[in-house]
């Protein structure tokens, strides 16, 4: 049920991240979400694709260094007040939050939002517990 | 005016006799003391009874900054420790470091030719000299200070940095002499005209500065004596020889008189080792001759520059070499520390998952060199966190400051983007035009 997130290294320089979208676009990998975080002199651009290995195949060829890191898709209720539930649900199992963004499309009339915690498994558990829904990866694609 | 009038006005032909007496003490002394040395030299045939006049030194075989290393700590000393009063240490990591010592004799040597420099610049004992280079097991800060004291100027030693205090001090003590490298120099030039544009340093009492340490140009000494108001004097030196002092400018300003009472000179073609004739340019190579606890027999200084004698109005007959510009290693000098790519190499290769990829940018930044460590992000460092990597960026330059004693930027690169020639890449971009 883990999400395979695409985290690529970039220099925070014009037309790096063209170049490494450029080879995703010849292989015609589809990005469903991205997101970039932003050091001084590079960034990390993580992002959700339709084939994450192939992705990563084709961006290594091509000099890039990439990775697949695991993260959780959890569905949340798209009205007032419910992201702050699920914070607090984190927060009560001790769970932190590395990173977080959110999709731009809504399923259902739920919102998705991406979760990278430290502690993966533990998040998964405490979760449902909580009785939140785990998007599988499968689900994301809608393929 | 003259410190030693008797050594630095002494006339050519006795000099060669008075250097082929304390050379051939100096080589026995070498021979006989250290374990080392004798042994190098039985091992290509040559003993200390083979010197009959200088040109013998020709088969002597080179000492280099390698073999230094390889006798950390100790292992070059001469004499017994407990006749050592006093040791510097050139920068490194510990392996590399080379360690120097001084008998209570080496550190009047050193004292009398860093003197003998100061009053070539017109020092005496009414100047008030600031010592901003750093105190420590780097020669220049304690060089100057002996000095300055040895001809009875009033010392101040400050040692490097804090600008602000330079200033005041400048201001409220009178300092009429400042010795530091030339970048300092101009660094303290950049902060009066940015953070204090009221303070007038040429009304102050500081008229001359003595720089050394690292190399500079006619140019910058034009710009140091314009925006400080001051005549800027050279003065040269390395701790494998004996420190600041070897040799230094006159009021001429047209080359440094080398002490050459205490180190032989030649000047060889690097790559063969051939000894050239005087007059033509080369790496300079140094012999003690007075030294005790450390003798430097043919040392490659591996520093660039060309001897010439000549009459010189300031009427020292001593041997001049020309401002040195340049290295035949690929030494960087930065901000006064030595440092070679190899060192940056080794530090890097400490830290897990780093490859040999990487590119050192040396560029100075108003007045100040800046260094910058490329390095190449490759699987094994990369996070999909950039605390992570920060993290790593922090590690990196915490161990250059604490290893090598430089502060370095380090930026994080994408693979394949340091440019390689021939399959290695280029290591080195010295962008200063010094």
């Amino acid at each position: 049920m883990n999400v395979k997130q695409l985290s690529l290294f970039l220099e925070n320089k014009p037309g790096h991240l063209e170049n490494a979208l450029k080879v995703l676009a010849d292989r015609n990998i589809n990005i469903i979400t991205l997101t970039i975080a932003e050091a001084s002199d590079f960034g990390i651009v993580r992002m959700i694709v339709n084939k994450p290995e192939e992705a990563v195949k084709a961006l290594k060829e091509s000099h890039f260094t990439c990775s697949l890191t695991d993260v959780l898709a959890i569905e949340i209720e798209d009205k007032p007040g419910s992201l702050l539930k699920a914070l607090h649900a984190f927060s009560k199992h001790n769970l932190n939050i590395e990173y977080m963004y959110a999709f731009t499309e809504k399923r259902g009339d739920k919102a998705v939002m991406i979760f990278r915690f430290d502690d993966i498994e533990k998040a998964k558990t405490s979760l449902l517990e909580e009785g939140y829904s785990i998007v599988k990866n499968i689900d994301i694609i809608g393929a | 005016m003259f410190f030693n009038k008797e050594m630095e006005t002494l006339p050519v032909n006795k000099m060669r006799d008075l250097q082929l007496e304390r050379l051939k003490w100096s080589v026995r002394h070498a021979y006989e003391n250290n374990a080392f040395y004798r042994k190098k030299y039985d091992a290509v045939g040559f003993h200390p009874d083979q010197l009959k006049t200088l040109d013998d030194i020709k088969r002597i075989p080179f000492l280099t900054k390698e073999e230094m290393r390889q006798n950390y700590p100790f292992g070059l000393f001469a004499v017994p420790l407990e006749k050592v009063v006093r040791v510097h240490a050139s920068s490194g990591t510990t392996g590399n470091a080379t360690v120097v010592g001084y008998t209570k004799n080496d550190i009047e040597v050193f004292a009398e030719v860093v003197a003998r420099c100061l009053v070539g610049y017109g020092a005496t004992e009414k100047d008030i000299i600031q010592v901003a280079y750093g105190y420590g097991l780097f020669t220049g800060g304690l060089g100057l200070h002996y000095g300055g004291e040895k001809i009875g100027a009033m010392v101040v030693p400050i040692s490097g940095g804090n600008t602000e205090r330079q200033l005041m001090l400048i201001k409220d003590f009178g300092s009429t002499m400042l010795a530091c490298t030339p970048s300092y120099a101009l660094n303290i030039a950049d902060y009066i005209e940015k953070k204090r544009p009221d303070y007038d340093i040429k009304k102050t009492k500081l008229r001359a500065g003595i720089f050394g340490a690292e190399p500079w140009s006619e140019n910058m000494r034009k710009e140091i004596e314009q925006r400080l108001g001051i005549e800027a004097y050279d003065i040269y030196g390395l701790s494998e020889v004996i420190g600041p002092g070897v040799s230094g400018e006159c009021s001429e300003k047209s080359g440094l008189h080398i002490h050459e009472d205490h180190f032989y000179v030649e000047i060889i073609n690097p790559d063969t080792g051939e000894v050239l004739p005087e007059g033509e340019k080369g790496e300079i190579v140094y012999t003690t001759l007075t030294k005790e606890a450390f003798p430097g027999i043919r040392y490659r200084s591996r520093d660039i520059t060309r001897l010439y004698r000549e009459p010189c109005k300031c009427g020292r007959t001593l041997i001049k070499m020309e401002k040195v510009t340049g290295r035949s290693d690929d030494m960087l000098i930065i901000r006064g520390v030595n440092v070679f790519p190899s060192q940056i190499e080794a530090v890097l290769m400490e830290i897990e998952g780093i490859e040999p990829h990487y590119q050192i940018i040396v560029d100075r930044k108003g007045a100040l060199d800046d260094i910058e460590v490329k390095v190449e992000v490759n699987e094994k460092i990369f996070s999909d966190e950039i605390k992570v990597l920060e993290a790593l960026s922090k590690r990196i330059a915490d161990r250059f400051r604490s290893v090598l004693g430089i502060s370095a930027k380090i930026t994080l690169v994408e693979p394949m983007t340091i440019p390689r020639s021939e399959g290695k890449a280029v290591r080195v971009i010295d962008r200063r035009k010094i």
